[in-house]
């Protein structure tokens, strides 16, 4: 038990002082100086680093929402009485979680290449003439985004709120629908106010996620075109490792400010989630 | 008629949602089958191009040393941090007092630390001790996490107490206890708690992405991630990596599901 906790503070709070630390000095190596709030003062000006932080609350704002309203829908449709199939939708619905996100994101990747799939099935039905290039415009590369993220993590979402339904009693619907509550009705009176918890925990998971996304906009969209569909992530990283002059600092700096946002956010929604 | 209704609309939805999950993955498979220029056709088939995108692949990468690499990293970091994580969420739990309460309210807060936060001076600490492309480095930031723990803390709620009492009677010590009562009886748990940190150890792109600098340590998403970068358009031997690459976890997915709601049912409780 000593050990585990040892090891996330020497893991996690440790490196996250470490963090802030650096990201009041510039330079690199051993030829770091002391610059105070200057990475901090920098990041105001720096229209790349807020290109990116538009472009990761884009996909928040847009994925999230349709993500747990979806999972929600199919995780009661698939919780109630006389379904059949029932173990076939879910195992299928789930699947895509078994898929790792490098893997997914080359899949789909491939799929709305120029010459992939997707163009040549619509092109074969006459939707378009010329095959559309997905990953040249910004609104559909960070559409890609979104649909893979959807393809993703509805399932898992899908899982926590079934795992929660199957909790609730039936009768309780049974009773709703004698009463005359249709499908929405008892869906908003009933599903919504039971699982509170369930779905606070997964809009949490998935706010904290989608800030932290990386995977997908490195190797999905690769971040283009230009730097229009990179997140947060992204941007750090290659601030600190890609660049011809790693700028430690100022990545730090870039950090530490998401990790302020993740927690306010986190708090929000704790504090939203209670008053209900 | 109403009701009828509904349910129509009900399967249709299902049939999407189920479709709209499955058919990429169908879609992989079917590529991995064919020749590069029967895709670009988009042939919707499956082929006899198998085996010589298989041979083409270990020409153009080391696929076996990646899949070794992948295999070692995630099975003993998912052994090892199941392990910690467990007797952790255990001791919580079962010795329970107010200041350890308010410490593990502490050590869920670094579930909110984002990793982009942390990546670089783990990725110091991880220089200075010598372990860069190392298995150790490899899992060291993920061995004990705050989400297992309390996964175990939660789920050791139901465990019936009485059971401990009776295992010191029977002259037990606690290690024993441990290992001998409360495993066994937490399996649904354990299920979770290893399809979990299983998936996330074999699919973890970016700490490797930064620590695995030498080619003979790369792990299966840095050498499927490499392979797209390095201007390879065959995109069947790519689509054959990625199958090549999902197929562990898909495997423990199947053995593990019906567990894995189960588990996690039971700490969200």
């Amino acid at each position: 038990m000593f050990v585990a906790a040892g090891l996330i503070v020497w893991m996690n709070f440790y490196p996250m002082v470490r963090g802030f630390y650096f990201s009041l000095y510039r330079g690199v190596g051993a030829q770091m100086e002391f610059a105070g709030a200057l990475n901090y003062l920098r990041m105001l000006e720096d229209t790349q680093f807020r290109q990116t932080i538009g472009t990761t609350f884009f996909y928040l704002l847009i994925q999230v929402p349709i993500m747990l309203i979806t999972g929600l829908a199919l995780a009661s449709m698939l919780n109630s009485p006389g379904l059949k199939a029932k173990g076939f939708f879910r195992t299928a619905i789930f699947l895509p979680c078994a898929v790792g996100l490098v893997a997914y994101s080359l899949v789909f990747r491939q799929m709305f290449a120029v010459s992939g799939i997707i163009n040549t099935i619509a092109m074969n039905l006459g939707i378009m003439e010329t095959p559309f290039n997905w990953f040249g415009s910004t609104w559909s590369a960070r559409m890609i985004i979104i649909l893979g993220l959807l393809w993703r993590w509805t399932g898992f979402n899908m899982i926590f709120y079934l795992a929660g339904l199957q909790n609730i009693d039936r009768s309780i619907f049974e009773a709703a629908r004698i009463d005359g509550a249709n499908v929405f009705q008892q869906f908003r009176k009933i599903t919504i106010p039971l699982l509170r918890p369930i779905i606070l925990l997964t809009a949490i998971m998935s706010t904290n996620g989608t800030l932290q996304l990386f995977d997908e906009s490195f190797n999905l969209t690769g971040g283009g075109p230009g730097l229009t569909s990179r997140t947060m992530s992204h941007h750090i990283y290659s601030t600190a490792f890609e660049a011809l002059i790693p700028q430690i600092g100022y990545a730090s700096a870039m950090s530490f400010v998401i990790f302020i946002m993740v927690a306010v956010l986190a708090f929000i929604q704790i504090k939203v989630g209670d008053r209900r | 008629m109403k009701i009828r209704f509904s349910r129509i609309c009900m399967y249709v939805f299902l049939s999407f949602a189920a479709f709209f999950s499955l058919a990429p993955l169908v879609w992989t498979l079917i590529s991995a089958t064919n020749a590069n220029a029967d895709i670009l056709r988009g042939t919707l088939l499956p082929g006899t191009h198998l085996i010589s995108n298989f041979i083409r692949l270990n020409e153009l990468s080391n696929l076996g040393m990646a899949f070794w690499n992948s295999a070692r990293n995630a099975i003993l970091s998912t052994f090892l941090s199941v392990l910690i994580c467990s007797l952790a969420g255990y001791g919580f739990e079962i010795f329970h007092s107010k200041a350890k309460d308010r410490f593990m309210g502490i050590l869920l807060l670094s579930m909110m630390i984002p990793f982009a936060a942390i990546m670089i001076p783990l990725f110091q600490l991880a220089a200075n001790l010598n372990i860069l492309n190392t298995t150790l480095g490899f899992m060291l930031p993920t061995l004990s996490t705050a989400f297992l723990i309390m996964l175990f803390r939660q789920s050791s709620r139901s465990f019936p107490r009485e059971m401990i009492e009776a295992a010191r009677i029977e002259g037990l010590n606690e290690v024993s206890i441990f290992f001998r009562i409360y495993v066994p009886t937490m399996k649904s748990t354990y299920a979770a708690a290893i399809t979990i940190t299983f998936m996330a150890s074999w699919n973890v792109f970016l700490w490797p992405r930064i620590i695995m600098i030498s080619p003979d340590s790369i792990t299966m998403p840095l050498l499927i991630s490499n392979l797209m970068a390095g201007y390879v358009a065959d995109f069947g031997v790519i689509m054959l990596a990625v199958l090549i690459a999902t197929l562990p976890t898909v495997i423990i997915f199947f053995f593990l599901q019906r567990h894995f709601a189960e588990g996690v049912l039971g700490a969200v409780k």
